[in-house]
């Protein structure tokens, strides 16, 4: 019996190349959109969580605990088979998209309202007493200020984004996990496909890892 | 040019201002005196809204700023401040910090506002500081960069909230100088400060708080010589065996 990462098998991956990069292309995609929303929203909660305004910190919360404490598999299931139940028929790409980018939202809501609460509540004070309206204050002093603390954590959650799209497996999503989990289901050369598929995430993640560190290094320089 | 009537402040079970009615002129030197929590740093701040009054109203040269849909960000513009801690914006260089309001806010021309910024900045001689961050700049220096950023607005008002109070020693007197300087202007100004000596020389008219009210009115002639009440006396004279 060959074993589990014998020759031919590596053969066959690298025969079928394809199949692997049409996966890592459309984890990367996901990847892409998902955190451009994830921001988005992160931004939006984040500063809602910060202000004073009661029913802004409560839509903060409920966001936040809501997302934070269920698992993400089970936003995705819900995204994936609830809502056709509602007539939401939606791609997978779009629920992989809207599964990552409302998950990891929440954490960088989090993140982004700890940058913001960073800074002096004078800064705000300062530049309302000059006439800023409350988001213009926001966008011109508060957040270019926050911007240096939640760089680190932000490429944090950019990387547990991109690992967190193999969740689509689980619902045929296209993405490189799903792909490694059916090529190798069909002919069960596990070995060799799990191998590849760790190190292409390892190729994206590696870099963003690093460059967190380096960012980390230098808020403590400029601090 | 401001008026409160019946102000009163709460912090939660705290009574901070106690029925506040005051009026300060159009030009006038107002100098706000106490001991610290006396209230008069509520004060200040209840006058561009920094702080809400519980009741009562506040009006700003013919508007009232507690009205429920007062347009605060245009009175805001004429009615400066100028802060203990100074807040300076420390991404922005002193010349930035200068201009940014002006562009931003009151929609000034980069230039014109950069023009006016340089001459504000030479004013309060700092004018070789322009392209400096704040962090790179002493406590004096900084609080004088405040003063240059606030007059850059063009204000009617300028509010001081204790501008000396967070200095090393030293540097104390070149702030009040730029200050006294500024009080030759027709500019209405509000401080609240500890130095007396600048309220001797500067103020028109001395107010002086105790647990929220204000205790004692009067021109600093009369306050320096022959306060009335016995609380304005002990605390002029801890104030001066401290200093």
């Amino acid at each position: 019996m060959p074993g589990p990462f014998a020759a031919f098998k590596w053969v066959a991956l690298l025969n079928e190349w394809q199949t692997f990069a049409e996966g890592f292309l459309h984890t990367i995609l996901i990847s892409f959109c998902g955190l451009v929303l994830a921001l988005m929203l992160g931004i939006l909660f984040g500063i809602l969580g910060s202000s004073q305004w009661r029913l802004a910190k409560l839509a903060n919360r409920c966001y936040v605990e809501l997302i934070q404490n269920t698992p993400l598999v089970i936003q995705i299931f819900f995204l994936f088979n609830a809502l056709p139940r509602f007539g939401i028929m939606l791609p997978v790409f779009s629920v992989g998209v809207l599964g990552v980018g409302i998950y990891h939202g929440a954490y960088i809501a989090e993140v982004i309202r700890a940058g913001i609460q960073a800074i002096h509540k004078g800064q705000m004070e300062a530049a309302l007493s000059q006439g800023f309206g409350y988001w213009s204050a926001m966008r011109h002093i508060i957040l270019p200020q926050a911007k240096r603390v939640v760089y680190p954590p932000l490429t944090n959650q950019a990387v547990s984004l991109i690992k967190n799209t193999s969740v689509l497996a689980m619902i045929a999503g296209g993405d490189l996990m799903y792909n490694a989990d059916s090529w190798s289901s069909s002919n069960l050369y596990y070995g060799p496909a799990y191998v590849v598929t760790a190190l292409l995430y390892l190729i994206i993640c590696y870099p963003l890892t690093r460059a967190a560190r380096w960012l980390e290094r230098k808020a403590e320089v400029t601090a | 040019m401001i008026k409160l009537e019946a102000v009163n402040k709460h912090f939660g079970d705290l009574h901070v201002l106690k029925n506040i009615n005051l009026e300060v002129g159009t030009g006038e030197k107002l100098v706000v005196i106490g001991p610290s929590g006396s209230g008069k740093s509520t004060l200040i701040r209840c006058m561009n809204l920094l702080e809400k009054p519980s009741a009562g109203r506040i009006i700003i040269d013919d508007t009232e700023i507690t009205a429920p849909k007062a347009p605060i960000t245009t009175i805001r513009q004429s009615v400066a401040m100028v802060f203990q801690q100074f807040n300076l914006y420390p991404h922005k260089t002193v010349l930035e910090n200068l201009t940014l309001a002006p562009i931003l806010v009151k929609g000034v021309s980069k230039k014109e506002a950069e023009e006016s910024g340089l001459l504000y900045l030479d004013r309060v001689g700092l004018r070789h500081k322009a392209d400096a961050y704040p962090a790179q700049l002493s406590g004096g220096q900084q609080q004088r960069v405040a003063i240059a950023r606030a007059l850059n607005m063009k204000p009617q008002i300028m509010l001081f909230d204790e501008p000396t109070s967070a200095l090393d020693p030293e540097m104390i007197q070149e702030v009040l100088d730029v200050m006294t300087d500024l009080a030759k202007e027709g500019i209405t100004m509000v401080v609240v400060t500890h130095e007396m000596g600048f309220a001797r020389n500067v103020a028109d008219r001395v107010i002086f708080m105790d647990q929220g009210q204000i205790l004692e009115e009067g021109t600093p002639e009369h306050f320096f010589t022959n306060p009335a009440q016995e609380r304005t006396k002990s605390f002029l004279s801890r104030i001066y065996h401290a200093s």
